[in-house]
């Protein structure tokens, strides 16, 4: 018997699916529908079915462009958008195992306003809420808050992402879990020894704390990071618990891990786990030929092959199982799949892909835990401000 | 339905505050639940919809109190997000409107346009908005903003803010979208979400990147309750958050700020007036009214009446005995430093004149410094048997004291349901509330037009 390693999976929801005219394929939503609580809860759904770790769910302030400088004038592309953090909420009642994890960006939001929104989550979730990070780097956005220059330098935006992470962990865990004690004796709701201001202060803001949502079931939800270069790793390596990486070959994976490993040690959290999952766009039929039609029946309506950061898979759900069991063996903890239009390959990620995996060990055939943090397989983290008293 | 007299009854609006952060709360009794678990929200919630309350509604604290300068710890602590909270509750109901206080100071207007239209989008339609201006530099060392306003700019800011968020709001006119699959067209129009605000508060531009909501904005709610805020709701809001529950004091400022509307050539009639109350019920009058004190001396402990007191004598009177007479001191009329992140210390506008009154009260009936605060500070606003408590709520609507209320029990969350079982009855059976829900939208639960598509006025 050989030793499989397991594989955690999640899906990024986007849209109709991540092709640009995936809203035009016979059994995608209509387009209104993209703005209705159902299409998100069928979705997550649907991939809690297939127990995924969990989905993230895509924002931006900007309307989306494909100009980063505005409006390009495009009117065959979807427009308009919800915020994710409040979809996930949403959803999170009517779901129950599978991980919740909005994109909320760093640069124009306030820490104590995202430490609230996804600490509120992993309540309305018990426990399965995370936060996918993201710096806002589009020209368009700044004029939007006015509050500084359009494009500033990439490496001040990433600094201040770090920042806001580390202000938002200091935040949750600025409420020790026992702190609310209703002790009727003394009169007291909460013992306010255990309440805790952080004091953040960096060049990019002070925080003063402590929250007002007491720590969230999961302790320190997990933080999801997208990284494509240094900068990125950086960050990631600094503020995330699981970073979503684009290799384009299996070869191109242990280079990435030794960036990420150095970067973490660069920060001084060497000993913290960080879960390092490729990233794919998936077009997937049982018939691999019927994979890479559609793709490119997508590709003419659209106009343009095409193109992604990172890499575009067509083909059987058993081939991707095969490739996905190849690139975990060079490092990766698992994936986050893009689906190229939905429903079809968020199905075909459920009820084609998730089966081959099983069938090779490579996946659960249950969840395994309550919580994300659980199925992930991260310890629920001990209160940094915690442990002088415990000791 | 109409009265004896032939003139219409009018419809009485009602709705839930889940209580967030107050002395209201009594945390002790054994059938309080959580503050913070969604189970709490989500019972409350079904409550009110179960009743067929108009709306659900949260208040906001950006900071936790600080008394002395030490957290305070004797009332409820901690609360959920808001906007979190009344997504996840969108999933959980169906017709309730969900209210939520968000502030104009520690946001920005982008943001929190588009945070209330997602939530018009995902509860169809139930969406409200109170406009609250925060001012103190305590609260914004929260916030990489900070925070503090001067007075005389809180509302030219909020008013600013406001406009801005309108702009948003109908930056799309609901005919962007065609979704054509055979032709491609996603859009009708190339540029849908333009804005360009230039005022002494915002200067911003681009895109606004949610369409149309169900609304087409949330229902706005204004709570203050000085000059400008009175002013700021006749022009621009939906509904008032009021705190004038009395039947004197209540077609006072019924009449007053109704009145103010004419000149901004709006209806009357699309102005809600609910004040926040509390109640207590019992099979008898006498019997709530025994349960009415057994409530107000669990909400006011010894050590909260000298917490109270320390509010408006603005100093630490801690080694003062609660069942004792009051300060002979006076209040301290320099800065307030006691009591930090409380709205209530700004509402003793003169501290040297209600201590005057407070001790006058106290020596005429030989009050103990508790038992003045449990007679000076929020005694609930209806207090009888489930008839009573109905009639009264009547008479204050009928005599256009109020258009409804906003209730909050001192049970979280069970405190509701008692009302909902027992008052609501006898209001239907009255005529004067519904027996089920008409419209799904909360404009339409309260009786305020649609808007259109497009409103010229608002756009930039």
């Amino acid at each position: 018997m050989t030793f499989s390693q397991q594989i955690h999976l999640a899906v990024a929801l986007e849209g109709a699916g991540w092709h640009p005219a995936a809203w035009r394929e016979p059994d995608a939503v209509p387009a209104v529908g993209l703005l209705s609580a159902d299409y998100w809860l069928d979705q997550v759904r649907t991939a809690q079915s297939g127990l995924l770790d969990f989905v993230t769910l895509e924002d931006g302030f900007p309307l989306q462009s494909d100009a980063a400088s505005g409006h390009d004038g495009r009117t065959d592309r979807v427009r308009g958008r919800l915020d994710a953090a409040m979809v996930a909420a949403r959803v999170a009642p009517l779901t129950a195992r599978i991980g919740l994890v909005p994109t909320v960006t760093t640069t124009h939001t306030e820490p104590f306003h995202v430490s609230k929104t996804i600490a509120t989550l992993d309540y309305a979730s018990t426990g399965r809420a995370g936060w996918r990070a993201q710096i806002g780097a589009q020209a368009a956005e700044f004029p939007l808050f006015g509050r500084r220059a359009p494009a500033p330098d990439p490496a001040d935006l990433f600094e201040e992402a770090g920042d806001h992470v580390e202000a938002v962990r200091r935040l949750w865990d600025s409420w020790e879990d026992e702190a609310e004690i209703r002790d009727v004796a003394t009169g007291r709701f909460v013992d306010r020894e255990k309440l805790h201001y952080i004091d953040f202060e960096s060049r990019h803001f002070n925080v003063r704390g402590p929250s007002i949502t007491p720590r969230p079931p999961q302790g320190q939800p997990p933080v999801v990071a997208l990284a494509h270069a240094a900068l990125s790793y950086a960050f990631a390596a600094r503020s995330a618990d699981v970073v979503l990486v684009t290799p384009h070959t299996p070869e191109a994976v242990a280079p990435i891990l030794d960036d990420l490993h150095s970067a973490q040690d660069t920060a001084g959290r060497s000993a913290q786990p960080l879960l390092v999952f490729g990233e794919f766009v998936v077009f997937l039929d049982a018939d691999p030929a019927a994979a890479i039609t559609r793709k490119e029946r997508l590709d003419e309506a659209d106009g343009t092959a095409y193109r992604s950061d990172a890499p575009i898979f067509a083909g059987s759900p058993d081939a991707l199982a095969d490739q996905l069991a190849q690139w975990a063996h060079a490092g990766l903890d698992g994936f986050r799949l893009r689906p190229g239009t939905v429903p079809r390959d968020l199905d075909a990620i459920v009820h084609g892909l998730v089966p081959a995996l099983q069938r090779r060990g490579l996946f659960r055939h249950a969840y395994e835990a309550e919580t994300l943090r659980g199925n992930l397989g991260l310890s629920r983290p001990a209160n940094r401000y915690a442990p002088a008293r415990a000791a | 339905m109409t009265s004896s007299g032939g003139t219409p009854l009018k419809q009485i609006h009602l709705a839930a505050h889940f209580p967030g952060v107050n002395n209201t709360t009594v945390w002790s009794d054994p059938r309080s639940g959580s503050h913070i678990e969604f189970e709490s929200f989500r019972a409350f919630a079904q409550t009110a919809e179960a009743a067929l309350f108009d709306f659900l509604f949260l208040a906001e604290g950006l900071r936790l109190r600080e008394q002395n300068g030490l957290i305070y710890d004797l009332d409820v602590v901690g609360r959920p997000d808001t906007f979190t909270v009344l997504a996840a509750l969108a999933a959980v109901t169906s017709r309730l409107g969900l209210a939520g206080t968000v502030n104009s100071t520690f946001n920005e207007p982008y943001e929190v346009a588009r945070q209330f239209a997602t939530l018009d989008h995902l509860s169809d339609g139930r969406a409200a908005w109170n406009v609250v201006t925060s001012w103190d530099a305590f609260t914004g060392e929260n916030f990489r903003r900070g925070g503090y306003l001067p007075q005389e700019e809180r509302y030219a800011r909020a008013r600013a803010f406001l406009h801005v968020a309108r702009t948003l709001f109908d930056s799309w006119d609901g005919t962007e979208i065609a979704g054509d699959r055979q032709s491609g067209e996603f859009l009708a129009e190339p540029r849908p979400g333009r804005f360009r605000v230039r005022d002494a508060f915002f200067d911003i531009e681009g895109s606004f990147n949610v369409p149309r909501s169900p609304q087409g904005r949330p229902v706005i709610f204004q709570a203050g309750d000085s000059e400008e805020g009175r002013e700021f709701a006749a022009a621009e809001a939906d509904a008032i958050f009021s705190r004038h529950g009395t039947a004197d004091a209540g077609r006072a400022f019924y009449a007053d700020v109704k009145g103010r509307m004419v000149k901004y050539g709006r209806d009357p009639d699309q102005l809600k007036v609910l004040p926040a109350a509390t109640f207590v019920l019992g099979d008898t009058d006498a019997e709530a009214r025994e349960l009415a004190d057994v409530v107000r001396h669990q909400q006011v402990s010894g050590q909260t009446a000298i917490r109270m007191l320390e509010q408006l004598w603005n100093r630490d009177l801690s080694e003062y005995d609660p069942d004792g007479p009051l300060p002979r001191i006076d209040p301290d009329l320099g800065e307030h430093t006691v009591a930090r992140g409380r709205a209530s210390v700004r509402m003793h506008r003169d501290p040297m004149a209600t201590a005057r009154e407070w001790r006058e009260l106290a020596e005429a009936k030989g009050y103990s410094i508790r038992e003045l605060m449990i007679q000076v500070t929020g005694r609930q606003t209806f207090i009888g048997s489930p008839l009573t408590v109905a009639e009264a709520i009547d008479d204050l609507v009928q005599s256009d004291a109020a258009d409804g209320f906003i209730l909050v029990p001192h049970i979280t969350p069970g405190g509701l349901g008692e009302f909902a079982e027992k008052v609501v009855p006898l209001l239907q059976e009255k005529g004067v509330f519904r027996t089920e829900y008409t419209g799904t939208t909360l404009r339409e639960h309260l009786g305020l037009r649609p808007l259109p598509a497009f409103d010229e006025g608002a756009a930039a």
